[in-house]
């Protein structure tokens, strides 16, 4: 980028995305997160930004059903992606259970990472029906039983400061079940 | 216009289809420069002609879902944290079109800004402005202060803002503060606390003379068993997870504030300082969720910034910190390096106890710094907790180039207890004494006001027997399972209960009506009808012409989200705004002659009540830790916390609090540390993957236990006190639980492998 400024040479793409099952076509400066474009072009504030850097797992959304950081997840790469916010979790009008069985464990302290721990387990229980193996699961041949262990090194990309991990792991042990 | 929340309580709509907006979504669409869609508005201010599809409905489109509190009197709130319907400080988007500011920080410790070379970067598309101290407006404080942005060359630490760009796209604002070229006069820094630093000036002391400082030395000599310990404690940043967030915006009326800050009336007068504004054209407005929970109730920099930027541009102006930004300018713990001393006669009583704190603070007056450790100089922790004959405390502080300390969730309690109560147990084991035995011998008498004595107790009892204390082996280092050694530890916790002062301001309108505004986060529909009645009845006029309006501007530091208080009966919220609300009406109603003297002039009153001092709420907390005989590496299986309660309406909100705290505790035992670098004068570690915060798998099964009395207990929607009496105790308690397993005494937070590795047992 030596004397040349880079606003110069962007190229910005329109890319198709579905989110939520909204079709939109959205004009993206090629250096655009995929949480940028929520937040600030789609206004879907839902997934938030901690840290942007990929540590802290706020931004998590699903993409084709899989978890992902948003802020590490280019919108021009997308071109024709299903992403699914935590907007869109209660589909049709029925809450998720998840989104139940937080408030019932009083999972939620200030707020600001429940989105992304709902997203992200959503993610955790969909990986698990999948038979994904973790890092913990006692024989990686056999389906993993989502107990407490297993759910706590599945969600450990995703911080909280308020301190809700116990009552988080419980609401999704529950939903697991 | 305000949604009565009586009709949202179990009310469950279909979908779309007549959900009521949120009492703020009203208010901020009635802002005369509101109303525009977040994306539809950046869609008109870049012209790329995105959204072409299918429209997604806008903000909150059609697609929330629906409301679903499945348990009676659920807060809607709660609800639309796990919808995303919960909107952060950063959130909100007026209708004008937003600019985005982004900060550059000074790259010395110390020195002076020379020029800012900002001609290439003014060329880049979308550029509104570059700001620095060779042209920025003046503001109304003294140079000195830590939030007179752009008002000198000075550089007092790294990270400091030495300029900023605001731009219209936020990518754009981003690259142009990569880009800006800042020429420094650098000066050698010094960022290194030590006790002895030739600076170090002494804060405040107890009674130096004879009968404090000398006596409390001669009996620590002629003590029968005597201790003289040092302990050290980290940086500690508040990293709540939501970064600090302001939206400002200039309007004919004055400057309007979405801040992330929850102390609405601190940054309201602050800011009207800064902008030699009168404080009723300042309205500020803050969320009822997010970083309140750091504790960030006073102004920082970026809401200083969103406003310069704002008045600068003409355009409302949203600045977010990234989170290495925050390190430098949101505020910290300080450091500290405490010197406790205890002599104690045969039985474990104690006789004398001296407790030194040396702190750091920064060059610049930043009105958030100041002596803040070990219960400063108000009330001293060890003399609510314990009977001792002589005490002498004293507070040391070393000025150095670095960024003003602030307080930090617990005021300064979590590192004096972990001292305290470290070296309590230390005590115990010099005694030969059970840890739980020696504080009950030392217990205040019962009569003394405020006195521990049977709180305390009852926590260590009731804990003891709920954790298995009983046949404990006191022998340190003993207890091996597998290549882990096990060992339990405990602590005493204490937190003063004090409240916030509730602040109300009453305004007629030109509209006819009267608005009350309180910094309350939230209300019971009940307490707010009540509240309205009350003014009416106040001012002499139908309530229908009564608005309350909560959640911010005008009032207290507002708390952030009060876990949910409903189902008690208590009234507390008109007991606790009652006596303000009637006060500013009252004052209204005799001002109200004078309108038509001065018809055209707006009326305002505001009145406060402080709270008084509610004493302290007490805990114990008890620890288990297994030492990985090979790493060293520390795990906490197990942790309870026995905390009093007072009469809590919701004991389960209060439980969830108190995990939530000690996890927090947990964290900053373990994994937490500010990194200060001698050679670059800054912190180092500035992001979530050096700062370490505790994980799903490092939190182990953190259980609270609530004890009911008629003590005082926290309110619940004093998050931030609930937070420090969580925390307070636990640092220790795993400490003195280290100490059981491996018989290696850790006094240097965080407990890292280094202290452990090489000098457990091997084989
Ligand atoms: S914002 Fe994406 S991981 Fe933190
Ligand atoms: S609820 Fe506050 S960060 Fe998780």
């Amino acid at each position: 980028m030596t004397g040349e400024l880079h606003t110069e040479r962007v190229r910005s793409r329109t890319v198709r995305l579905t989110v939520n099952g909204v079709r939109h076509h959205v004009r993206v400066d090629t250096r655009t997160s995929l949480l940028d474009t929520l937040r600030e072009r789609l206004g879907l504030t839902g997934a938030k930004k901690g840290c942007d850097h990929g540590e802290c797992g706020t931004c998590t959304v699903l993409v084709a059903g899989r978890r992902v950081y948003s802020c590490l997840t280019l919108t021009v790469a997308l071109d024709g992606a299903e992403v699914t916010t935590v907007e869109g979790l209660a589909a049709g009008g029925e809450p998720h259970p998840l989104q139940r069985a937080f408030l019932a464990h009083r999972a939620v302290g200030c707020g600001y990472c429940t989105p992304g721990q709902l997203c992200a387990a959503v993610g955790v229980l969909a990986e698990a029906d999948a038979g994904v193996p973790s890092a913990v699961t006692p024989d990686p041949a056999e389906p993993p039983a989502l107990d407490l262990a297993e759910i706590r090194e599945r969600m450990s990309g995703n911080l909280c400061r308020c301190g809700c991990y116990g009552r988080i792991a419980a609401a999704i042990a529950e939903v697991a079940r | 216009m305000h949604t009565d929340r009586t009709d949202r309580r179990g009310h469950r709509p279909g979908r779309g289809a007549g959900i009521p907006e949120r009492a703020d979504d009203a208010r901020w669409r009635d802002a005369p420069w509101n109303g525009g869609h977040r994306g539809e508005g950046a869609g008109r201010r870049d012209g790329n002609g995105w959204h072409r599809g299918e429209p997604d409905g806008g903000r909150d489109g059609d697609r929330r879902g629906e409301r679903g509190g499945e348990r009676d009197g659920e807060w809607d709130g709660e609800w639309d944290k796990v919808t995303g319907r919960a909107r952060f400080a950063a959130e909100y988007s007026p209708r004008a079109a937003l600019a985005y500011a982004v900060p550059v920080q000074a790259t010395i410790a110390r020195g002076e800004v020379r020029n800012v070379d900002s001609e290439t970067i003014l060329t880049l598309p979308g550029m509104l402005a570059v700001l620095w101290h060779g042209n920025a407006p003046g503001l109304g404080v003294p140079e000195d202060s830590g939030l007179a942005l752009f008002q000198s060359p000075k550089v007092a630490y790294r990270g400091q803002f030495v300029a900023a760009v605001v731009a219209e796209t936020l990518e754009t604002a981003y690259e142009a503060a990569a880009r800006v070229r800042v020429d420094y006069a650098a000066e050698p820094h010094d960022v290194v606390l030590r006790a002895d630093h030739p600076r170090a000036y002494r804060a405040w002391e107890d009674a130096p003379g004879e009968d404090g400082r000398e006596a409390v030395e001669r009996a620590l000599r002629e003590a029968r068993v005597s201790l003289d310990l040092t302990y050290t404690t980290p940086a500690y940043h508040h990293n709540p997870l939501e970064p600090h967030s302001t939206v400002a915006v200039w309007e004919d009326q004055g400057l309007v504030i979405y801040d992330s800050c929850p102390g609405a009336a601190a940054v309201r007068d602050t800011l009207a300082e800064l902008f030699t504004l009168p404080p009723s054209l300042v309205r500020v407005i803050t969320p009822d969720a997010g970083v309140g929970y750091g504790g960030a109730a006073t102004t920082r920099p970026q809401t200083v910034l969103a406003a310069i930027a704002a008045q600068v541009t003409g355009r409302p102006v949203q600045v977010t910190l990234t989170r290495r930004q925050m390190f430098a300018v949101t505020g910290y713990r300080t450091p500290l390096v405490q010197r406790v001393r205890l002599g104690a006669d045969g039985r474990g009583r104690l006789v004398a106890l001296g407790h030194d704190v040396v702190e750091q603070t920064s060059t610049t007056a930043d009105p958030a710094a100041g002596p803040g450790a070990a219960g400063g100089p108000g009330r001293p922790v060890c003399e609510v907790l314990y009977d001792v004959p002589l005490r002498h405390r004293t507070h040391t502080v070393v000025p150095l180039d670095v960024p003003a300390p602030s307080w930090s969730r617990t005021q300064g309690d979590l590192p004096g207890v972990f001292a305290l109560e470290s070296a309590i147990d230390e005590l115990a084991a010099a005694c030969g004494l059970d840890p739980i035995e020696l504080r009950l011998r030392n217990l205040p008498e019962a009569d003394r006001p405020g006195s521990a004595a049977a709180g305390l107790a009852a926590c260590l009892r009731a804990g003891a027997e709920r954790f298995g204390w009983a046949g404990r082996d006191p022998a340190p280092g003993v207890r091996r399972d597998g290549r882990w050694l096990v060992g339990t530890g405990v602590a005493a916790a204490a937190y003063p209960v004090a409240q916030s002062p509730a602040e109300a301001t009453v305004r007629l309108d030109a509209d006819g009506r009267f608005r009350v505004r309180l910094a309350a986060p939230r209300m019971r529909p009940e307490e707010r009808a009540a509240l309205t009645t009350i003014a009416a009845v106040v001012l002499g006029v139908t309530p229908e012409r009564v608005e309350i309006e909560l959640g911010g501007e005008g009032g207290a530091a507002a708390g952030p989200p009060a876990p949910a208080a409903a189902g008690g009966d208590e009234p507390e919220d008109v007991v606790r705004w009652g006596m303000p609300v009637v006060r500013a009406c009252e004052a209204l109603a005799a001002m109200l002659g004078e309108r038509e003297a001065h018809p055209g002039v707006p009326l305002e009153a505001r009145a406060r009540a402080d709270a008084p001092d509610g004493g302290h709420a007490f805990g114990a907390q008890f620890a288990e830790a297994r030492v990985n005989l090979d790493t060293g590496e520390v795990r906490v299986p197990r942790l309870l916390g026995v905390f009093t309660a007072g009469s809590a309406a919701d004991a389960d909100a209060l439980r969830a609090r108190f995990t939530g705290a000690m996890t927090l505790g947990l964290s900053m035992t373990l994994c937490e540390e500010g990194e200060l670098d001698e050679r670059w004068g800054g912190f180092l570690n500035q992001d979530l993957s050096h700062y370490l915060l505790a994980t799903f798998a490092d939190a182990p099964d953190v259980a609270a236990l609530l004890l009911p009395g008629d003590g005082p207990a926290p309110d619940p929607a004093e998050a931030d006190r609930l937070t420090g009496l969580g925390t307070s105790g636990t640092a220790a308690a795993i400490a003195n639980a280290v100490h059981h397993a491996t018989g290696i005494r850790v006094r240097d937070l965080p407990i890292r492998l280094d202290a452990l590795v090489g000098r457990l047992p091997t084989g």
